[in-house]
């Protein structure tokens, strides 16, 4: 199994629910609290939350699917994250988006985040960092990167151990 | 027992305030307050006030029977209410009508309530160019793939397609494609190019079947309908959902590429597969049933059906249905059996007589058995048959007609407590005839098998007496029946019936509906409507002469059985007449 709900977490999500009138309210906040812990959320963690909440799985699951942040598969232990709204787009971050694929061997065509065979990096693009004047910006996990080049970006990956 | 007969069965309800509005123009006069789809006492919306003026106003995501959610905006219409001026008292025109402020926004007519001197506007040019914009956007991401769409025929988007559609689409970039044949459950299908996410589906399985297994996942243009994964969609209800659906999204398994809608032909009847009796129409072409679907009647089914009485029309076409009249296992006529079988009922001492009909029989066959019985002095009953109920349709009796069987004098209130005395009569030489309809009477096990893995509704006969052994005792064993069986195999006389699809009749439901049903298919070989027959037989035993059509036996029996008293087969109408039972 996938997932075992610790006391910790357990207590963590019936704090979480009494923050709220109904407990179907505090779906997206448990999952946040289930991605935090665990770094993702299984199936069988959709099904303990839709427990908890009193709710059947596929409510709990149209939630997990609409949010791209909300994992559905465990992410590599690196989370590399590149901006792609419009002046990071202008600034070039398809094309280093093309070269961290090419250099970890994932493919640049592919929807969504994708995951390195050993499991080391995930990289996805995401919508607008909020710092559009530094194009192209990116994130290691909550590491923030300004103005990339590939160098640069060479330089990230070697950064990473 | 006999009370007159009502066509409702609710009390009335208490009176609601009318109000007038205006629609294209035209003023009508409507309760304020009307039943939503649960039922309850609601503000009437303006798409409920249009459907009693008679104007069409096109809907996806609105259905009567369901809850309102408005996500479609096909219904949006303009409308005005009357202005009012500085005393917060409407402005009167001169010719004594309200002075009317239109408003600058349309709205949805599906969810908005209707109030008093309100004008709704269905066919303004505005309405016209919203509803073309509507669904220029639900065709964006459409396969258009209707020469192989099941729904092709009685699709809404095709229809309104028809009347707003552009011939050309204007979409000049690539369309998302979603998942073609998505295997939701055992019997629904999904192809989700097609879903225009009226939500339907969604509100009939977690409102109308309590069993909250559907949801749209994912985000924006990629949205889909899904269950859970793992977790498949199937519940007794299922196929609801598959009506219920304005479009081609949802496929039944069984119907999905089987037949055209538009070659079926449409048959009012009825679902024998419990005491319930659902208001259904069968599909058929060509002397063969390729579907039912459920026929709206508040007063039986609503607007549902459940899966199993549904999917349980096969048998009418099995290959192993009696078509040939057997005298002694030998090929005969109706005329040289009936005839010989009417001499030997003729001479056949009082109480020498038993017979047992089926409670799947209709109202008109049990009573023209009821002569029968009574001309011959003969000990009768009937076979019952149990299964699980469950909270919405389904009834734990599996006979059709329990109570039609009933309310002739066929059987007692507790059906199957005569079939004791009648073993004893056969075991002791006293009863030396034996007549049986409808009943595999020589097998009684247990058929629990579910719907998925045979054909057949979960139900058990219940226990009864009567074997092989003992019915070769008779001298006389007279069987009626759809297959061959174990009974008919031991039959002296193998008369051939028909199945309500082959025939005309009515049935009395569990709750004393009285529904007629028509005929759809003609019966294969030498196999005859009961009625016929029995009519016949009735003819030549009795003496008396009797109606030799259904309408005629039915209005007979209505003036000679209590509980029918002052019914007429035409009365009875599409949806039945509620009788006291
Ligand atoms: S599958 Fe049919 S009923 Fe369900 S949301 Fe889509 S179009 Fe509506
Ligand atoms: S509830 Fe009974 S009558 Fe209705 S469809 Fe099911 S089996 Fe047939
Ligand atoms: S567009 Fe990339 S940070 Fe705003
Ligand atoms: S029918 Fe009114 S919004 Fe869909």
């Amino acid at each position: 199994m996938s997932f075992q709900a610790t006391p910790e977490l357990e207590a963590e999500v019936n704090e979480l629910i009494s923050h709220y009138p109904v407990k179907r309210a505090a779906s997206l906040m448990v999952l946040h609290a289930i991605q935090e812990k665990f770094g993702w959320i299984s199936s069988d963690a959709v099904q303990w939350t839709a427990k908890k909440l009193e709710l059947q799985p596929i409510n709990v699951f149209e939630i997990l699917t609409f949010y791209p942040m909300l994992r559905q598969e465990p992410q590599g232990k690196y989370a590399i994250k590149v901006c792609r709204t419009l002046s990071c787009a202008l600034g070039g971050a398809y094309e280093l988006h093309h070269h961290f694929c090419e250099k970890l061997g994932l493919d640049a065509h592919k929807h969504g985040p994708q995951t390195t065979k050993d499991g080391k990096f995930t990289v996805e693009f995401v919508e607008c960092l909020a710092s559009c004047g530094t194009a192209p910006v990116m994130m290691v996990g909550e590491k923030f990167y300004e103005g990339v080049s590939h160098k640069k970006a060479d330089e990230i990956v070697a950064g990473c151990k | 027992m006999s009370t007159a007969a009502t066509t409702e069965t609710k009390t009335a309800a208490p009176a609601i305030e009318k109000i007038k509005v205006k629609i294209d123009g035209r003023e009508i006069e409507v309760p304020r307050l009307t039943a939503d789809w649960s039922g309850k006492l609601t503000p009437m919306t303006m798409i409920q006030a249009c459907e009693l003026a008679k104007t069409d106003v096109p809907h996806y995501c609105w259905h009567p029977k369901l809850p309102v959610v408005g996500n479609c905006r096909m219904c949006l219409v303009e409308f005005g209410t009357p202005a009012l001026g500085p005393d917060r008292k409407p402005v009167i025109n001169p010719d004594g009508t309200f002075k009317i402020a239109k408003s600058p926004r349309p709205a949805i007519a599906c969810a908005t309530p209707i109030s008093p001197g309100m004008e709704i506007y269905t066919k303004t040019p505005a309405v016209k160019q919203m509803r073309e914009g509507v669904l220029e956007s639900l065709l964006i991401n459409h396969p258009l793939d209707c020469p192989i769409c099941d729904q092709a025929g009685e699709c809404k988007l095709q229809e309104y397609s028809v009347d707003y559609g552009q011939s050309a689409s204007r979409f000049v970039e690539a369309k998302v494609h979603k998942p073609k044949a998505v295997d939701l459950g055992p019997r629904i299908m999904l192809d989700a190019e097609r879903c225009i996410l009226c939500t339907r589906c969604i509100r009939f399985t977690r409102d109308i079947a309590k069993d909250d297994a559907l949801g749209i996942i994912n985000r924006g243009s990629y949205n889909t309908i899904a269950t859970f994964p793992g977790m498949p969609f199937d519940n007794n209800y299922t196929l609801n959902t598959v009506d219920v659906c304005p479009v081609g999204a949802l496929t039944s398994k069984d119907f999905r590429f089987q037949m055209r809608a538009w070659f079926l032909k449409e048959t009012k009847s009825v679902c024998t597969s419990c005491a319930t009796g659902c208001s259904v129409l069968f599909g058929s072409r060509e002397e063969k049933i390729y579907r039912y679907t459920p026929r709206d009647n508040d007063a039986v089914n609503a607007s549902w059906m459940c899966d199993a009485g549904r999917l349980n029309y096969k048998w009418i076409a099995r290959a192993d249905r009696l078509k040939d009249v057997l005298v002694r296992g030998q090929k005969s006529t109706w005329t040289a059996a009936l005839n010989e079988l009417s001499d030997k009922l003729k001479k056949a001492p009082v109480g020498s007589v038993a017979i047992i009909a089926s409670a799947r029989q209709t109202n008109e066959e049990l009573w023209l058995i009821s002569k029968l019985k009574a001309k011959l002095g003969a000990i009768s009953d009937s076979i019952a048959r149990v299964g699980d109920a469950d909270k919405l349709l389904v009834s734990a009796d599996k006979n059709s007609n329990t109570n039609g069987a009933r309310l002739t004098g066929i059987c007692f209130t507790e059906m199957g407590v005569n079939l004791q005395p009648i073993t004893d009569g056969i075991e002791s030489g006293k009863i030396k005839t034996l007549i049986v309809f409808g009943e595999n009477i020589a097998k009684h096990g247990v058929n629990k098998e579910k719907l998925r893995d045979s054909e057949t509704v979960g139900e058990v006969v219940t226990e009864h007496s009567l074997t092989p052994e003992l019915l070769a005792k008779l001298e006389t064993l007279v069987v009626s029946d759809i297959h061959a069986n174990e009974t008919t195999k031991l039959a002296h006389f193998v008369l051939p019936g028909a199945t309500h699809a082959e025939k005309r009749g009515s049935f009395t439901n569990g709750k004393g509906r009285v529904q007629k049903f028509m005929k759809a298919v003609e019966a294969p070989g030498d196999a005859r409507a009961e009625w016929e027959f029995l009519h016949d037989l009735v003819h030549n035993v009795t003496g008396q002469n009797g109606f030799v059509t259904i309408e005629g036996l039915f209005n007979q029996m209505a003036k000679e059985v209590p509980a029918f008293s002052g019914l007429t087969w035409q009365a009875i109408g599409d949806t039945g007449v509620t009788v006291q039972i």
